[in-house]
């Protein structure tokens, strides 16, 4: 197959880093962003400063800055823990922090903030008049929510949240920064290693390229779907 | 002045990481980034607007090349584009023959090529986005007065749609300068590689890191605020009257 001097598998399986993490932290992104949506319209005073900070600090700072915070200083952080435990308590746990983990929580971290605000113009956009009639039929604040408020607002959000995955999937490159060997690093080695840059660093951009047109093509049909009822606009 | 240096050093007394050399490394970053992000943004503009106008033109041929370049450097990321920058220039056969070497050799001028160009891809569609919702009636009116294509662009398009264009713009400059970050992955010493070199020496992550997180934020604010006043001026015929 595909063998680029060598470098073939290994630059397939930092494609699959790339991938997993890209989607991992989607995932924790969207929880995030759900809540935080959720803290910034709650009545309770507390909550919403709290989601107004995070969102402010987050979109404040670079993200390669909050990745080597988390990355350099998280061993660190986890340690003085565990040494906490030991001393106090005698609990002896080692918890290694490894380098996927810190990616995949300051890139969910970064983009939970993105999230929140995209969601946060979306619930708002769906009509009051639907959540009483959904509490008028007798259904309890989950019910409303899962088959009322989610759908209609996934319909408004779904523009927003297929712009910032666009951005997590290239923010994920900088992870190879901080010592993940995704499929950046292992073409930046490649390239130094062979002097020959292109060869590796233009098959890695046409990766790239080829995920974020795929998932533009499954955004679309995800408009398609949620846009039922409203004549697919 | 004397008294603002003697409450310098009080203030930096007893602080092993936060020494005058240290904040001098940041100061040099904060140069570096300020430089680099304010260079490639110009150059970006400068790139852009003729670049937006092509990419709104009703030529397939004019319009669909351009297309093609903002597809493709705002589809892959920008650390890549600086790594085929800064590793690729030096196989451009002959350069090193050329004036052009001592300059290129430097890692400041690969990233400064790497942003312009990343930048000017996307505010040429920032632009185009506010060109093509000029109104109708705009043209039209220009049209009736029989003006030029070139003339209705200076005097109709192009003032209505920067300002349209503003607040989208400036989220690209707080972009710009958050995404400047990744020049110290190229050796640059600018904010975030003075916070890097700074944590290799004392081995003191959350000092280094937070520190230089906080001078983000305060930049960012500062475009924010700035941005905002530019649209409080220029975008006063947009605002509700107050009766």
């Amino acid at each position: 197959m595909l063998d680029l001097q060598g470098y073939g598998p290994r630059l397939i399986e930092g494609a699959g880093v790339t991938i997993q993490l890209a989607v991992l932290s989607l995932i924790l992104a969207i929880i995030l962003g759900l809540l935080t949506a959720t803290a910034k319209m709650s009545r309770n005073w507390f909550l919403r400063r709290t989601a107004t900070v995070y969102t402010t600090v987050i979109r404040g700072v670079p993200d390669l800055v909050l990745m080597m915070l988390l990355f350099f200083g998280g061993q660190i952080g986890v340690n003085a823990i565990s040494d906490m435990l030991y001393y106090n308590y005698e609990i002896d746990i080692y918890i290694n922090f490894n380098a996927f983990a810190a990616g995949v929580i300051t890139i969910g971290f970064i983009f939970g903030a993105y999230m929140g605000e995209t969601f946060r113009g979306a619930f708002m956009a769906v009509d009051n008049g639907q959540i009483e009639a959904g509490k008028a039929y007798g259904m309890s604040n989950a019910l409303v929510f899962r088959r009322i408020r989610f759908p209609q607002m996934m319909r408004h959000a779904l523009p927003g949240l297929s712009n910032n995955w666009m951005v997590l999937l290239k923010t994920t490159a900088l992870v190879s920064v901080i010592g993940l060997t995704d499929m950046v690093r292992v073409a930046a080695e490649a390239s130094r290693a062979t002097h020959e840059p292109f060869a590796f660093l233009l098959p890695v951009a046409a990766v790239y390229l080829l995920i974020a047109s795929v998932s533009e093509w499954i955004f679309v049909r995800l408009q398609k779907r949620y846009d039922i009822g409203f004549g697919g606009q | 002045m004397l008294d603002i240096s003697a409450w310098f050093n009080d203030l930096l007394a007893g602080n092993l990481i936060f020494t005058p050399t240290t904040l001098g490394y940041y100061w040099e970053g904060l140069v570096m980034t300020t430089q680099l992000v304010f260079l490639s943004l110009v150059a970006g503009l400068v790139l852009a607007v003729p670049l937006a106008i092509m990419r709104s033109s009703k030529h397939k041929w004019i319009s669909l090349p351009i297309y093609f370049y903002t597809y493709i450097f705002r589809g892959t990321p920008l650390l890549i584009q600086l790594y085929i920058i800064y590793y690729g220039v030096v196989f451009i056969d002959g350069i090193q023959e050329t004036f052009f070497w001592p300059i290129l050799r430097e890692a400041f001028y690969p990233a400064l090529i790497a942003f312009t160009l990343n930048t000017a891809a996307y505010t040429t569609e920032i632009f185009r986005g506010a060109i093509k919702a000029t109104s109708k009636g705009e043209i039209e009116a220009a049209r009736a007065y029989g003006m030029s294509q070139s003339l209705m662009m200076r005097r109709i398009i192009m003032p209505s749609a920067f300002r349209r264009a503003l607040p989208a713009y400036g989220n690209e400059v707080i972009f710009m300068l958050h995404a400047s970050a990744i020049a110290s992955v190229v050796t640059l010493m600018d904010l975030t590689g003075a916070a890097r070199f700074v944590y290799a020496r004392f081995y003191a992550p959350f000092d280094a890191f937070l520190f230089v997180a906080a001078i983000y934020l305060c930049l960012t604010f500062a475009i924010l605020y700035f941005f905002r006043f530019l649209e409080k001026k220029l975008l006063a015929h947009l605002r509700p009257q107050n009766t």
